[in-house]
């Protein structure tokens, strides 16, 4: 649990950091910025107590409000995230009573890792550039913006976690 | 009140959810309004000094651009100031209105809807609210929180800022707003209609902000449409690059203080 823990803390501090210091920096074709830090949502250890789960969730996005001084836009989003990513795991995996102790996203075959990633950044970017610009007349926008940053960010998370799968090979 | 508890216990991470989701939707409006301004942002002494350490690793990237832009400078205030008053010393410091502090932006989110830059000096360095920042090529913004250590700027990308601007030919003021499309245009609304304006005049900003010394560059008018009544959609491109500012200046104005006095006794 402890080992457990100590883990999730160091991923929450790299992950702000390397959001805020490196990516934030770095745009592609001048506008579209990836946000990697979705990925601590992603492989946030699945519990049935979901409380800790929202409140962590809800801390991490405000880090990431506080650097790159957006409010709470990020924080919402980032919770919103959190709560949905149950129900949508559900809906993919097409159970009830999946054994979440033992579920690891890394283990599981590489088209429902993408669906499941592909729903929840899209999630995830409509609410943060819906916040950010919080303008009807802006919906052409903020679905454009939606969509290119949403296929940069998925593709560095689907890279990202399959990169770190352990014993690639038994999988295959 | 079975009923209730029934309630609370069947929804309570909805419950959270929605709770957590309202603090977040709160600390998002207050950023938006203007001076009554967040508790939480980048001008601190933990993000900023983060920040700071962050953008000297980027900065060698931009040295090339920032050196040029400096000579450049250079050449400009050698060619105003001439030779001789260059060497003397009977400079009247009565006539000196503003003072420049050189800062750095270490944090730029120019793709934002509302972009707010954050400086590595603070109250200690002498930046107070309400300064405006510019660099040799234009109005970057106006200061709209100190730390000790740390600014944040509200920039011309920001959909709070309201930029007092004039045609530079005459005297017609106008404000200039951002509609969040493309960082290198700004929009100029309330534009008289009787002022005569052209696809290429000038932009700067007005003598009626004290933030700003009169005459300081905006941008170009790049395109409008006229009707009978006003001008709309008046699109000016901006001097100033804003994905590319290194170090810009926050101007002190030594007769803020009486101004503002004055007006208030009106």
């Amino acid at each position: 649990m402890t080992r457990d823990t100590l883990i999730l803390a160091f991923r929450f501090v790299l992950l702000v950091l390397i959001q805020t210091l490196v990516l934030n920096h770095i745009y592609f074709f001048g506008f579209i910025n990836p946000n990697l830090y979705l990925l601590f949502i992603f492989l946030y250890p699945i519990e049935t107590k979901r409380s800790n789960f929202l409140i962590v969730s809800f801390l991490f996005g405000f880090c990431i409000d506080i650097f790159s001084n957006t409010g709470g836009v990020n924080a919402a989003a980032t919770v919103a995230t959190a709560y949905f990513s149950l129900p949508i795991l559900n809906l993919i995996l097409n159970k009830q009573d999946t054994d979440f102790k033992l579920f690891k996203l890394n283990n599981e075959p590489v088209i429902r890792i993408v669906t499941y990633v592909t729903i929840l950044t899209f999630l995830h970017h409509f609410i943060l550039f819906g916040l950010e610009y919080f303008n009807l007349k802006e919906i052409g926008t903020i679905l454009f913006k939606t969509f290119t940053s949403g296929l940069f960010t998925i593709v560095l998370i689907v890279l990202s976690i399959l990169l770190t799968r352990k014993n690639k090979f038994m999988n295959q | 009140m079975q009923q209730i508890a029934y309630f609370i216990e069947k929804y309570k991470y909805f419950l959270l959810f929605l709770l957590l989701e309202i603090i977040a939707i709160g600390f998002t409006i207050q950023s938006h309004s203007y001076h009554k301004s967040q508790f939480f942002n980048s001008a601190n002494a933990i993000s900023g000094g983060l920040l700071e350490k962050s953008t000297s690793i980027f900065e060698y990237g931009v040295l090339k651009k920032d050196n040029q832009r400096l000579a450049e400078e250079n050449a400009r205030l050698r060619s105003l100031v001439s030779s001789d008053s260059l060497h003397s010393e009977n400079i009247d410091s009565l006539s000196i209105e503003n003072k420049y502090i050189s800062a750095k932006v270490i944090q730029n989110s120019y793709t934002k809807r509302n972009n707010i830059l954050t400086l590595n000096k603070g109250r200690l360095d002498g930046v107070a609210i309400d300064m405006g920042i510019v660099n040799n090529t234009g109005i970057i913004g106006v200061v709209n929180k100190v730390s000790n250590n740390y600014a944040t700027v509200l920039s011309v990308l920001n959909s709070n800022s309201k930029i007092n601007a004039r045609l530079k030919k005459n005297n017609y003021f106008g404000t200039l707003t951002w509609n969040g499309q493309n960082y290198r245009y700004s929009q100029l609304l309330d534009i008289q209609r009787q002022a005569d304006i052209r696809i290429g005049d000038t932009i700067v900003s007005g003598g009626k902000s004290i933030l700003f010394p009169d005459n300081t560059p905006i941008g170009i008018i790049r395109s409008f449409d006229a009707t009978n009544k006003s001008y709309d959609n008046i699109e000016v491109e901006l001097f100033m690059d804003m994905s590319n500012i290194g170090y810009v200046y926050a101007i002190q104005n030594i007769d803020k203080e009486e101004i503002l006095e004055l007006q208030k006794n009106d």
